[in-house]
């Protein structure tokens, strides 16, 4: 947990998050320009609501604030037809061109979306359960039922996709 | 060390695979899954599972950070967003844009006056440029259009003759100012092109001739003995220069005959 009372440290403590708020939000959205879209909102609200903040821990903080405006973009969207592409005929888009990248991709868009944000906060951004549980706003029990289902969830889509490897067994 | 050897829950599993088992019962639990192979290969698949997604996305965070995400930008736009709030307060018009930037180097008051009558010049601009049978309301060949106008704004007024631009003088109309009653005047080229001249009270000391663009409208605005002027058209910086200068010259000819100092258009070149 860092503490950070003056100005400077918590524009220093946002600037150095950014990388993180980045990889995050790719991972959430599956989509680069989505993604910094959504991390470009979150830093105009924190530096809005700069002066409304007391110490305590800007990384969570800024990951509360992403989390939300994530669950609001997909209410939004749930309203519109779906346009998001399902071909696999995209080329990957940076490193870890094997298979297996694209596999987690698509295993990641079959989770349900607070299930999603649990997962990736915890193996991704390395958050504790407790953090996790502040940022979603749930008790921690909550936090391990969503980590369970969704490790569930991801296994099997990624066992169905090999049904060649089943077989063999 | 006390040791745990209570039954391993599917809780604790995670809790193991994610480091956030209690130290006392690490032992208990990598004992248990060297007998249960089963649980052992669940426990595999979770970490293979998180290696797939670091893999994946783990570089994300290398990659440098895109210009528009960079603070300094984004707080540049914040404090650009409060220029407005401030010329939206004194505007009757609120419109799209900032000009906060264009008075660097005068007094904050002066950049607020300057911010507000450009705000309301724009304003006006905008919304009587569209208007397709009453863009005025006293047209040019009415002889009262002038004596009119100078009584209710306070001061002499000039028409200026625009026509080597190919801008023909409609007319003009009385508009609520900032600080009294402010002129506009509309002129309008053979194509259809439309700018204004606008002219109102201003408790703010002189300026040179400055451009601010709000695309598709740009103004050039100046203030004079405690008026404002704000050329407003399209925008086109090169073409909007030369005909505020123009109008410039004309409006403050009598008072630049019987002065010496240096005219406001000559700053405007010097410093743009």
């Amino acid at each position: 947990m860092k503490e950070n009372t003056g100005v400077a440290g918590f524009r220093q403590s946002v600037e150095a998050t950014i990388p993180a708020l980045r990889r995050y939000a790719r991972a959430l959205t599956r989509d680069r320009d989505t993604a910094d879209d959504l991390v470009q909102d979150t830093l105009v609200r924190a530096l809005r609501a700069e002066h409304l903040f007391h110490g305590g821990d800007i990384r969570s903080w800024l990951y509360t604030i992403l989390t939300n405006l994530n669950r609001n973009r997909l209410r939004s969207l749930a309203r519109r037809p779906s346009i998001a592409p399902i071909d696999d005929n995209d080329a990957p888009d940076m490193a870890g061109p094997e298979s297996g990248g694209r596999d987690i991709e698509r295993a990641l868009a079959t989770l349900v979306d607070e299930q999603r944000a649990a997962l990736l906060l915890v193996v991704l951004e390395g958050l504790s359960y407790r953090e996790v549980a502040d940022v979603q706003g749930v008790p921690i029990g909550t936090v391990m039922s969503r980590l369970a289902r969704a490790r569930v969830q991801i296994k099997s889509f990624l066992d169905g996709e090999r049904p060649a490897l089943r077989r063999v067994k | 060390m006390t040791k745990d050897n209570s039954p391993v829950t599917e809780d604790e599993l995670h809790a193991y695979v994610d480091g956030e088992l209690p130290a006392e019962r690490q032992d208990a639990v990598k004992d248990w899954l060297a007998s249960h192979p089963e649980a052992a290969n669940l426990v595999a698949s979770w970490r293979s599972q998180a290696e797939s997604i670091r893999a994946r996305y783990g570089a994300v965070a290398n990659e440098s950070v895109p210009e528009r995400l960079k603070l300094a930008r984004l707080s540049q736009r914040g404090r650009s967003w409060a220029a407005l709030a401030v010329a939206a307060s004194l505007a009757a018009f609120l419109i799209g844009g900032a000009t906060g930037w264009m008075a660097r180097g005068a007094s904050a008051t002066a950049t607020s006056q300057a911010d507000a009558l450009t705000s309301e010049a724009i304003g006006a601009h905008r919304l009587y440029i569209g208007e397709v049978r009453h863009p005025i309301e006293v047209g040019a060949t009415e002889a009262h259009l002038l004596p009119w106008l100078s009584r209710r704004v306070g001061t002499a007024l000039r028409t200026p003759q625009l026509d080597e631009f190919g801008l023909k003088l409609l007319g003009g109309r009385l508009l609520p100012g900032i600080a009294g009653p402010a002129a506009l005047f509309m002129y309008e080229s053979a194509n259809g092109e439309r700018y204004t001249v606008y002219c109102s009270k201003l408790d703010a000391p002189d300026t040179a001739l400055r451009y601010s663009e709000v695309s598709p409208v740009a103004s050039v605005y100046w203030i004079e003995k405690a008026y404002g002027y704000v050329v407003s058209g399209p925008a086109n910086q090169a073409k909007l220069k030369e005909i505020a200068k123009s109008a410039y010259e004309q409006m403050e000819k009598a008072e630049a005959n019987k002065q010496t100092s240096l005219p406001a258009w000559l700053y405007f070149l010097r410093g743009s």
